[in-house]
């Protein structure tokens, strides 16, 4: 079953972080991702530019309209995601649970609706 | 001499009807098709055992007559095929009604029961509510009374709870090595919040609080039965 973790943490942490430990956190990623990707759990993943980068939109009666930033403004933003693979809800906690900013943010695994079942 | 047998099934009912739903649970793979199983199973044995007599393993019998009541019933909702699909995988531990008078050959899934309930990924209101329910056999009314809560309320924590269970996959499992000394926390956890709840109203409450009190001191029991563990004691 394939469930979707998304990785929420505070943009700011970044920004203020010495290039020293942010290659530290880089790092730390690449062992993970090669990992889950060993393991047989990764689908795929991204890591997402900050949020200032965002744009929302809606359409309502016909007529598009955009605003600047995310969905909603947060203490803690959305930064990336995995898609995984995972046997049940506390496989897919396991996984998740190595993910880096784990440490410092917050991560929500979301099952993923499968439309194809009997 | 049928009424013999109604004050048995009565006294199976209270000491075993638990279990029986526990490896309903696991064999049917859903909380709410597991009930409905374990309903019509006790519905069986009223029915046949005045006249068929006892069977020599009760539990077992209304184990498989569950399986077989709830089989019909998904049966009878989707195609035959899906029905095999579900339920046609041989499970070499479901007992037949033949089996022989050793208790200990239907195994005791009251322990995956326990767990699942008081799984950290429900809310702690979500698994006192369904451990009360589920585990210690509280109707929704008799847990609303005990919480000063209203019923639909809790009804409608308890049907959350198990639509959280199926639609996230939690599974109907005892917790591996690595984990059993976290997830066994959050079950001691339930178990004090729910003596808490009983202790705390013991002062001219309603009637069922020190029942309360007494539910946590049987699913303590419970769980050291079943689980052996220094911290339990």
């Amino acid at each position: 079953m394939r469930y979707l973790c998304l990785i929420y943490e505070n943009e700011k942490n970044y920004a203020t972080m010495p290039k020293g430990e942010s290659d530290n956190v880089m790092a730390e990623y690449g062992a993970f991702t090669q990992g889950i990707k060993e393991s047989g759990h990764y689908v795929g993943g991204n890591a997402l530019q900050p949020t200032p980068s965002a744009t929302t939109l809606r359409v309502r009666n016909g007529k598009v309209s955009t605003t600047d930033g995310p969905f909603a403004e947060t203490k803690e933003q959305l930064g990336g995601y995995y898609l995984i693979n995972a046997k049940d809800l506390n496989d897919a906690i396991q996984v998740a649970s190595k993910i880096p900013s784990a440490k410092f943010g917050s991560i929500e695994v979301r099952p993923i609706m499968e439309f194809n079942q009997a | 001499m049928s009424e013999l047998v109604a004050d048995r099934i009565d006294e199976i009912y209270r000491s075993d009807s638990r279990q029986v739903l526990a490896t309903l649970i696991r064999l049917l793979g859903d909380f709410d098709l597991a009930e409905e199983a374990l309903h019509d199973a006790f519905m069986a044995a009223l029915e046949r055992w005045p006249n068929d007599g006892m069977p020599r393993n009760p539990r077992a019998w209304l184990v498989s007559t569950g399986r077989f009541k709830a089989i019909d019933r998904v049966r009878r909702r989707v195609s035959f095929d899906a029905a095999v699909s579900r339920f046609g995988e041989a499970d070499d531990t479901v007992v037949s009604p033949l089996a022989d008078d050793d208790d200990d050959s239907v195994p005791d899934d009251r322990l995956r029961l326990l767990f699942t309930c008081c799984h950290p990924a429900l809310s702690p209101d979500a698994q006192i509510a369904l451990t009360l329910r589920e585990v210690c056999g509280l109707t929704t009314e008799e847990v609303a009374r005990a919480f000063l809560t209203p019923p639909p309320t809790i009804a409608q924590r308890i049907v959350r709870a198990k639509a959280k269970i199926r639609d996230a996959r939690i599974p109907y499992e005892v917790p591996s090595r690595g984990d059993l000394s976290a997830r066994l926390d959050s079950v001691l956890h339930v178990t004090y919040l729910v003596f808490n709840e009983g202790y705390l109203a013991s002062s001219g409450s309603a009637l069922t609080r020190p029942d309360l009190s007494c539910e946590a001191v049987r699913l303590a029991r419970l769980t050291l039965e079943l689980l052996p563990d220094p911290e339990v004691m």
